[in-house]
């Protein structure tokens, strides 16, 4: 079995360059993979989830090579997985480490739930007030309707 | 308060707000007055409506100024397929105050941000109306003496009537006690109901209008549209729920006052229109002098 550098078993791979999303909540890390187009790219990706965690219990872990996430990347896992860990790798060691944080505006990212408001209809950047970051509630700066977990998509 | 758009209740603080009831009551002294000469007000209704719009007009009318604009999305440029944002850029240019209406949430303060003169909205969609909310608001205060301290009910559709949900949001600022009246497919919405609850104001919820009656000083009743069911049972069985009649304000206190944004259907019976409480043909009138004193407001003359 691989081991990482300080002698841990590893149950995913260990990647030379890149990101590791860690303490991903098992039920999101689909959701993960799909809201940052992972699918998509050509570096390797590796997951694993139903992981054993200290923490957690269990837990998610996604890993991508030579990728490193912009900050609108790092709202949206925040937003999917806020309990989530990004994990900076540089030469197969940890070179930084930060838990993701739940902003107090969302802009661009998300989509507004609302078929009728006027961002689903005219070339606008949508704009949202987090208020409510436990429940994850946004409401709309148009149309002031609030997106929820349960509703929220992402471009 | 000049140059500053009106697109949601609160973009207005009590203060403003107040100020604007103030100068709608010296304009209800005084409705004709040439202020506003040599101004151009767009009112730009993508959606039609008669009371609101006309009433724009006759306010604008009233001061002097001259108005520009169409009724309805047909006869404009969206036909050929323009963006909002492109016929908003274009109007800007021929006038000094945009007053529009569209069926999209969130399409005034998109059209607030776009526009280069101030924007006035006139309703988008089911979320916001805020003039109307200031007629409201003047409507009570000058029935009842004050905004604070009322109970006030609402009645009908309250999940879609955007004059419900702006006006709970602005009595969110005064003392209010809300008594909440609507079938339980028609409930206020959580993003309203939110605002209440931030303002730790009392609120209670009913399905039968008979229950809140001998409560309140203002009964706002609101029309309950058929088109709201997709299943037209359902409407059958709630319509009667929310229906006010005569016989029903015998135990009312002195002070009721009954409003309603009109148009109404069948929700206030003909027979309750003589009686001395029925105020919504006053309150429809309001609203030219509000509205007077908005448009003066923002363009800076008063």
């Amino acid at each position: 079995m691989k081991q990482d550098e300080n002698g841990k078993e590893l149950k995913v791979s260990a990647i030379e360059n890149g990101t590791v999303i860690d303490h991903i909540p098992c039920e999101s890390v689909f959701q993960v993979i799909k809201i940052l187009s992972l699918n998509d790219i050509g570096d390797q990706v590796l997951f694993g989830t139903n992981l054993e965690s200290r923490k957690m219990g269990k837990k998610g872990i996604i890993k991508v090579s030579n990728k490193f996430f912009e900050p609108d990347d790092v709202n949206k896992i925040a937003l999917v997985a806020p309990t989530a860990t990004l994990i900076t790798i540089r030469n197969f060691k940890v070179a930084e480490k930060k838990k993701v944080e739940i902003p107090d505006y969302v802009e661009k990212i998300a989509k507004c739930f609302n078929p009728n408001c006027i961002t689903n209809h005219e070339k606008v950047t949508t704009r949202f007030t987090v208020i409510d970051k436990v429940e994850l509630k946004l409401r709309c700066h148009y149309c002031e309707k609030i997106t929820a977990r349960d509703t929220i998509w992402f471009f | 308060m000049k140059n500053k758009s009106l697109v949601s209740i609160n973009d207005y603080t009590r203060e403003e707000q107040l100020k604007i009831l103030d100068l709608a009551a010296g304009f209800e002294k005084q409705p004709t007055q040439s202020i506003l000469e040599g101004f151009v007000i767009a009112t730009l209704f993508f959606e039609p409506s008669t009371r609101t719009r006309l009433s724009f007009e006759s306010a604008a009318s009233r001061l002097g100024a001259k108005v520009i604009g169409f009724s309805d999305a047909s006869s404009s440029s969206v036909q050929k397929g323009e963006s909002l944002r492109d016929t908003i850029r274009t109007v800007s240019n021929y006038s000094d105050i945009i007053v529009m209406r569209h069926p999209k949430e969130g399409s005034a303060r998109f059209a607030s941000e776009v526009a280069s003169v101030p924007v006035i909205n006139a309703g988008d969609g089911a979320n916001q109306h805020p003039t109307q909310t200031m007629l409201d608001m003047y409507s009570i205060r000058k029935t009842q003496g004050t905004l604070d301290d009322l109970n006030i009910a609402f009645v009908g559709d309250l999940k879609y009537g955007r004059t419900v949900h702006s006006l709970v949001m602005a009595l969110c600022n005064y003392n209010t006690t809300f008594h909440l009246v609507s079938p339980e497919a028609l409930k206020l919405p959580s993003s309203v109901k939110i605002h209440i609850k931030d303002n730790k104001h009392k609120y209670f919820q009913y399905t039968e209008l008979a229950e809140v009656i001998h409560k309140v000083d203002i009964l706002y009743m609101t029309r309950i549209q058929k088109e709201r069911f997709s299943d037209p049972m359902d409407y059958e069985k709630v319509k009667n729920s929310c229906i006010l009649k005569n016989q029903m304000l015998t135990d009312a206190k002195p002070n009721l006052k009954i409003m309603h944004p009109l148009p109404r259907v069948n929700e206030i019976n003909v027979d309750v229109d003589d009686n001395p409480k029925a105020y919504y043909f006053q309150q429809a009138l309001n609203g030219v002098y509000v509205r007077q004193a908005l448009l003066a407001s923002i363009l800076g003359v008063k």
